[in-house]
């Protein structure tokens, strides 16, 4: 499923134009992304939650080249799924 | 970034934002929030990858089977084939973390 086809079942659910439900898919989309930005996390019963891991500067290699490069700081994103749906998904 | 200011973003604050900014009752946000949702777990448990530009893609993939022990009593077990999901946050998304 992408998002053009999200928003057709989301307009069919609620029985709204596909106009609004592009706007209410965009503006859930847009908050979390905010929220992840922020370095907060978010996390919502029954499907799962998202935190941000901070990862320090550390040497690495260029996975072709074999040179050393140093990877600056970052930030990324994990998602670790609720256990009501890592249940449902196990139970068919 | 300061570490104690950081929040937690639930399924209220979702809906208060459609309230917001979209102008639907709040009693109205809330069953929008669980609708969103909703589609999005139909989606994996008929164990499609639901994909969503400038978000991530969730995957569902299967894990084989694997011995694995019961850290307690220290017994192997077998861990049988299950399904797993997973998030690849997309590449704005990557982006907007580290700004």
């Amino acid at each position: 499923m992408n998002k053009s086809e999200l928003i057709e079942h989301l307009s069919e659910t609620l029985n709204l134009p596909q106009r609004e439900a592009t706007a209410i898919c965009n503006t859930i989309l847009e908050r979390m992304t905010e929220a992840l930005s922020d370095g907060d996390s978010i996390e919502i019963r029954g499907f799962g939650s998202f935190v941000i891991k901070k990862y320090e500067a550390y040497e690495g290699r260029n996975p072709k080249t074999g040179k050393k490069i140093t990877v600056q700081p970052k930030k990324l994103p994990f998602f670790k799924v609720g256990k009501e749906l890592r249940e449902k998904v196990n139970n068919d | 970034m300061h570490d104690k200011d950081n929040q937690n973003l639930t399924r209220k604050e979702l809906s208060e934002t459609l309230a917001d900014q979209l102008g639907f009752s709040q009693s109205n946000c809330a069953q929008i929030v669980d609708s969103f949702l909703g589609n999005l777990k139909d989606s994996m448990l008929r164990g499609e990858s639901v994909k969503l530009v400038h978000f991530g893609t969730f995957t569902v993939r299967d894990k084989s089977p694997r011995r694995g022990r019961n850290p307690r009593t220290g017994e192997t077990i077998t861990i049988k084939k299950r399904q797993a999901i997973s998030f690849r946050p997309s590449k704005k998304l990557r982006e907007q973390v580290n700004d």
